[in-house]
């Protein structure tokens, strides 16, 4: 509180205002204009009629310098903040807690062995982990090499005028919900997979045996094209961001070198985005790892291990979808919550190198909220 | 050109053909992502217009066999749980973008917090529904709209922390700096300066997020669990529109197919309106570049 015992000429309020607007009567002007400066912390007019040159130095010796209400205020700010670590704290600390029984019984060989039958109450989770990472990796592989086309197209090829509107586009069915595609999937995709798709892979791939036997168009590759599909704009608009953060300068070197654009892209952008770009694919796979909806609607629903890709499969989500709310038994339920921890703890691990990969290229930078 | 050898002609010939060999393919893997993509919203309109109409909005899904019926109350149900996990999850989301922005700036914790969001964002939804199921449904015996609303609210947080901590950091140092001269307080700073500034970022941020959890499906399975009857309480189980329309796609009967499209309609126009006025209102001024 020092401002308090200084001498009165040197309180710029008073020094100043008189000066500024000549015009107004000294005495009238800061009572005038005091309350303005202050109009926002609240009114001070009456302190200020009788005491004019100091009505700031008034109010903030009746108002007390506020370090109670900041500190409040920043330890709310901070409990919510660190609420985010409780929440992922607490969701592992309950599936933990809940798939106990199930945890104690089969310990790690659940996800080793193949048995699934609620009724003699024997569970393992090899079908669902072999479902889970057949139809990711088989939609990243189908997903990828287009979705670094886009980006590469959006970001050095396009021209000016299409770039908004295509990667309007792509947010759009980003925000398409896994329902919908689901929906459009069991409707559309499956009959065409049945009828045409599938006969013409049959006839041109059959030979490889991952063609094979009955195509009912529910299955494996049903269910990794709409993941595919799904997964697309997620990975094609964090490459485009990427790609956009690469500087300038790298492009403008190595045309002055004299190389051609797809050499530019080559050495100066790819090169040098190739980390968050990989970074971008572990996304992606998060993403399909833990897909639910349309990949429930299409998959086939049945615990095969099979080399046929028309074969129905099951996944790690799927299976808790379609079980979960008429598990009956300790056993069964604790058994799917386990299948839930496997699947929480290995999306948590793919997100976090995925983003450790993203960050390192755009630099902490916030990622963009897709 | 006289002192190009024939290798060098080769190879600068090789070099035009893979430029614009790669070129075409960019093009072709744009042409062969946007063309299903504009397929499936053409169809889904089409199917979707054809089979709307105002019984949809007005009355409860038909017992089996009979024509007719609609959405009604899951459209209802979905709004009471949106606005459940939005009461939750928006204050939440805020204020911790605060902290990470205004407080936590180059702090290792503002950058674990921060870490911990993103990872947070990618967990799988059903994932959510089972906590929210093992942590309130198993503890009150039945399904409730409570449930899916917390279920949902921990989906938004993330997404409205990382988008408010943004947008904050777009806010000039300056302002803050000449509120803090005057004397006011560093919480009505943020309040009244920091967060008024950058707030149409942050509504972007917060319909975002209310999108993406508009359509989700799978934390509600067992959570909120679907009605077929009007429902308004909150400790009982909720009809909401995406589960609705999952039930009907999966069942047989040729009626509940139409009503499927129909609500996955409706569903899309609401999030589609909610995303494009984003957009728009994300063009102007300070939020170029936010979303």
């Amino acid at each position: 509180m020092s401002i308090e015992r200084e001498p009165e000429s040197s309180m710029p309020v008073s020094a100043t205002t008189p000066q500024m607007d000549p015009s107004t009567p000294s005495a009238k002007a800061t009572p005038l204009q005091a309350p303005a400066i202050l109009n926002f912390v609240s009114a001070a007019e009456t302190v200020a009629e009788e005491r004019a040159p100091s009505p700031i130095r008034e109010y903030l010796s009746t108002c007390g310098n506020g370090a109670f209400a900041d500190r409040t205020f920043a330890t709310v700010m901070l409990i919510c903040a660190l609420s985010i670590f409780a929440i992922v704290l607490f969701i592992f600390i309950i599936l933990v807690a809940r798939s106990r029984p199930s945890l104690a019984q089969f310990g790690f060989s659940f996800f080793t062995r193949s048995a699934w039958d609620p009724v003699s109450g024997d569970f393992g989770a090899l079908p669902f982990i072999f479902g889970t990472l057949a139809t990711s990796l088989l939609a990243l592989a189908m997903a990828v090499p287009l979705a670094l086309g886009v980006a590469v197209f959006l970001t050095e090829l396009c021209p000016a005028k299409l770039r908004a509107p295509i990667s309007f586009l792509t947010e759009l069915l980003a925000a398409i919900p896994s329902v919908v595609y689901g929906l459009w999937a069991v409707f559309v995709l499956v009959p065409i997979m049945r009828d045409q798709l599938g006969p013409f892979l049959y006839k041109i791939l059959g030979w490889t045996g991952f063609f094979e036997g009955s195509n009912f168009g529910v299955g494996l590759l049903t269910a990794s094209i709409i993941l595919a599909i799904m997964i697309l704009p997620i990975i094609s608009s964090i490459t485009r961001d990427i790609m956009l953060a690469v500087p300038t300068s790298q492009r403008e070197a190595v045309l002055a070198l004299g190389a051609t654009r797809w050499e530019m892209i080559r050495t100066g952008v790819l090169r040098n985005a190739r980390i968050g770009i990989v970074g971008a694919i572990i996304l992606g796979l998060g993403r399909a790892l833990g897909e639910t909806m349309a990949v429930t609607m299409v998959i086939g629903n049945h615990p095969d291990i099979s080399k046929s890709l028309f074969a129905p499969g099951y996944t790690l989500a799927s299976v808790i979808a379609n079980e979960f709310s008429e598990a009956t038994g300790d056993m069964y339920l604790s058994a799917l919550i386990e299948i839930g921890l496997a699947l929480f703890i290995v999306t948590i691990i793919v997100n976090a190198i995925a983003r450790a990969l993203v960050w390192a290229v755009t630099r902490g930078a916030p990622a963009r909220v897709h | 050109m006289n002192f190009q050898t024939r290798r060098m002609r080769a190879n600068s010939m090789r070099r035009y053909v893979v430029n614009n060999l790669v070129t075409g393919l960019a093009m072709l893997s744009t042409v062969l992502v946007v063309a299903p993509l504009v397929a499936i919203l053409v169809y889904l309109i089409y199917k979707g217009a054809s089979s709307l109409n105002l019984a949809f909005f007005t009355q409860i899904p038909a017992p089996v066999g009979e024509v007719g019926g609609g959405m009604a109350n899951s459209i209802v149900g979905s709004a009471i749980v949106l606005a459940l996990a939005s009461s939750m999850g928006i204050p939440v989301g805020i204020a911790a973008g605060v902290y990470l922005a205004e407080y936590g700036r180059g702090k290792a914790l503002a950058m674990a917090i921060r870490f911990t969001a993103d990872v947070l964002n990618g967990i799988p939804s059903i994932v959510m529904g089972i906590a929210a199921y093992s942590l309130i449904v198993m503890r009150q015996m039945h399904f409730s709209a409570f449930s899916g609303g917390v279920a949902l609210a921990i989906m938004m947080v993330p997404t409205i922390t990382r988008t408010t901590e943004e947008m904050l950091a777009t806010v000039p140092h300056s302002i803050r700096e000449a509120a803090l001269g005057l004397g006011v307080p560093k919480w009505r700073t943020v309040i009244s300066v920091s967060l008024r500034t950058a707030s149409p970022g942050i509504i972007t941020g917060c319909m975002l997020a209310f999108a993406r959890v508009a359509g989700e499906t799978a934390p509600l399975l067992f959570t909120a669990f679907g009605n077929q009857f009007w429902s308004f309480k909150l400790n009982e189980p909720i009809a909401a529109l995406p589960l609705q329309i999952y039930v009907y796609a999966i069942s047989p009967y040729d009626e509940w197919h139409r009503l499927a499209w129909a609500g996955a309609l409706v569903l899309i126009v609401m999030i589609m309106v909610s995303v494009t006025l984003v957009r728009i209102y994300a063009g102007r001024g300070v939020l170029k570049g936010a979303s």
